[in-house]
């Protein structure tokens, strides 16, 4: 192991599902908003430990987001790379800032991470729907920073 | 009931978290005055100009508060005599204002708590302040000559973050609760020289998730709470309030109305309704309901009179009744504006 200690050193690297162009709407208000729409929006976010985007690392799924636009609700369910990843609760908020930059404001987003994939799952949970702790993290200039590496465009 | 919008206040340019009614607000003629805080780091003052209407756009900002809060400020409240208002932020400080003829100034600055400060609140009396935070504990601040505060005691007990302290409308009772799922009741020991838990609310009848807001009735004898769980919860107390061993015993909870976390609740002094804030961006309004069977001391209920969709776009974190005027009620949400309520019906009268 080299010098920084990595929470999972050796990540499974999977193939990128093929993106779908879809035609342009111009009156965006007209086209509800579907899982592929929100997985669009968060497959590219950077592992905060890793070169990778959260679709190579199987973090995010299109599966796993569902979406209920006529009640305005998505819920993204994603699954840490390992059981004890420390990294959890900053992929979480990660996934939320960019939905909440991304979706209009009406949307109500539920982050979870998957059953059974982490080893504090309820308080992991729980941490990732405060929205008092959101606001607070993302006040934090470290934690800020962090969010922003890798929510940054980036070429993998 | 009905309720309508009155005046949408707006300047925040950030989420609104908290809103405060200056407690003589219409009392001998004084103006309606109403305090709020937000994420954009100030606090601003809204006065009504019309001490006789408030139902009418008479409402205006007379005062911003800035400069002082690095980060969010998350809870705010009068001293009883409304001369004072007290701040509490995310930065870790909790900032005493002075409202001098119209003017507010920074008077002082409690430092203690590790990280975010949560809430903040006066006793009857206005000698003792009390704040809460991120560090899992609860401060009691004695106000000495000068706009001194002196901390004297520094309570643990709640295992995470303390999300709201409140103190009883008559007796130095103080009620924290928490990330925990408790709350708890505070009450000094005269022979400790030092504050104790009394009680803790956290057993089969209690909250299963974050307690957000929690608020007394008129009297004190009651005790509502709001939960992440999408429950209220009423809490009893005796009218012998100290001598019992519990101070407070569940006595309803209110569930199967809310859709979302219900961030804020509060009881009307002058009306006995309770109303709740919540991220489904809703305003609910629940009466006691008054049937033979609750006089003669069977199963208590209370019923939803009202419920206003969309009362905010987004989430509601605060809903607060007038002091003296019953269908007056103040709101703030995420979407950065402060708003006044007109409620109307016949549980009003």
């Amino acid at each position: 192991m080299n010098g920084s200690a990595l929470i999972n050193a050796n990540p499974v690297v999977h193939e990128r599902k093929e993106r779908v162009t879809r035609r342009e709407v111009h009156d965006s208000s007209a086209e509800p908003i579907d899982a592929l729409e929100v997985f669009d929006h968060v497959r590219d976010i950077k592992d905060p430990e890793h070169p990778y985007s959260l679709e190579q690392l199987k973090v995010v799924t299109e599966e796993a987001i569902t979406v209920d636009d006529k009640k305005s609700h998505v819920m993204v369910v994603f699954t840490p790379t390992v059981q004890h990843c420390s990294m959890a609760t900053v992929i979480g908020l990660c996934i939320r800032v960019q939905l909440m930059r991304c979706l209009p404001p009406r949307f109500k987003i539920d982050i979870k991470v998957a059953p059974g994939s982490h080893a504090s799952e309820t308080a992991v949970n729980k941490q990732l729907n405060d929205k008092e702790r959101i606001a607070a993290a993302l006040e934090n200039p470290n934690l800020s920073e962090l969010v922003e590496d890798c929510l940054a465009p980036a070429s993998y | 009931m009905e309720m309508d919008v009155v005046q949408e206040l707006q300047g925040h340019s950030d989420r609104v978290w908290s809103v405060a009614w200056r407690p003589d607000s219409g009392i001998s003629g004084r103006p309606s005055m109403l305090a709020s805080c937000s994420g954009d780091k100030t606090v601003r003052i809204w006065q009504c100009s019309s001490s006789q209407d408030l139902f009418i756009q008479h409402w205006s900002c007379v005062a911003v508060l800035d400069g002082m809060h690095q980060r969010t400020v998350r809870s705010c409240e009068w001293s009883p005599d409304g001369k004072l208002l007290a701040t509490a932020s995310f930065d870790g400080t909790t900032a005493i204002w002075e409202n001098v003829g119209g003017d507010f100034e920074c008077v002082a600055s409690l430092e203690g708590h590790e990280n975010e400060v949560k809430s903040v609140s006066w006793n009857c009396s206005g000698t003792l302040l009390a704040t809460c935070g991120r560090d899992k504990s609860v401060w009691i601040w004695e106000l000495q000559p000068g706009n001194e505060f002196e901390c004297t005691s520094v309570l643990h007990g709640h295992s995470q973050d303390v999300k709201m302290v409140l103190w009883h409308p008559c007796e130095d009772i103080l009620v924290s609760a928490s990330y925990d799922n408790s709350i708890k009741a505070w009450i000094e020991d005269k022979d400790r020289e030092d504050w104790v838990c009394a009680q803790t609310l956290s057993d089969s009848w209690g909250h299963t998730s974050t307690v957000w807001t929690v608020s007394f009735d008129a009297s004190g004898h009651r005790l509502v709470s709001c939960s992440d769980d999408l429950s209220l919860k009423i809490w009893d107390s005796h009218s012998n309030l100290l001598s019992e061993g519990n101070l407070w015993k569940h006595l309803c909870t209110i569930s199967g109305y809310h859709d979302r976390t219900i961030f804020s609740v509060h009881w009307s002094k002058a009306s006995g309704l309770i109303a709740t804030g919540a991220g489904d961006d809703c305003i609910r309004i629940f009466s006691e309901e008054s049937n033979e069977k609750s006089t003669l001391g069977g199963d208590l209920t209370y019923k939803m009179v009202l419920k206003k969709e969309k009362a905010h776009i987004t989430d509601v974190n605060c809903v607060r009744w007038h002091p003296q005027e019953a269908s007056l009620l103040a709101s703030a949400g995420d979407d950065g504006v402060v708003k006044i309520w007109k409620v109307a019906g016949e549980s009003l009268y």
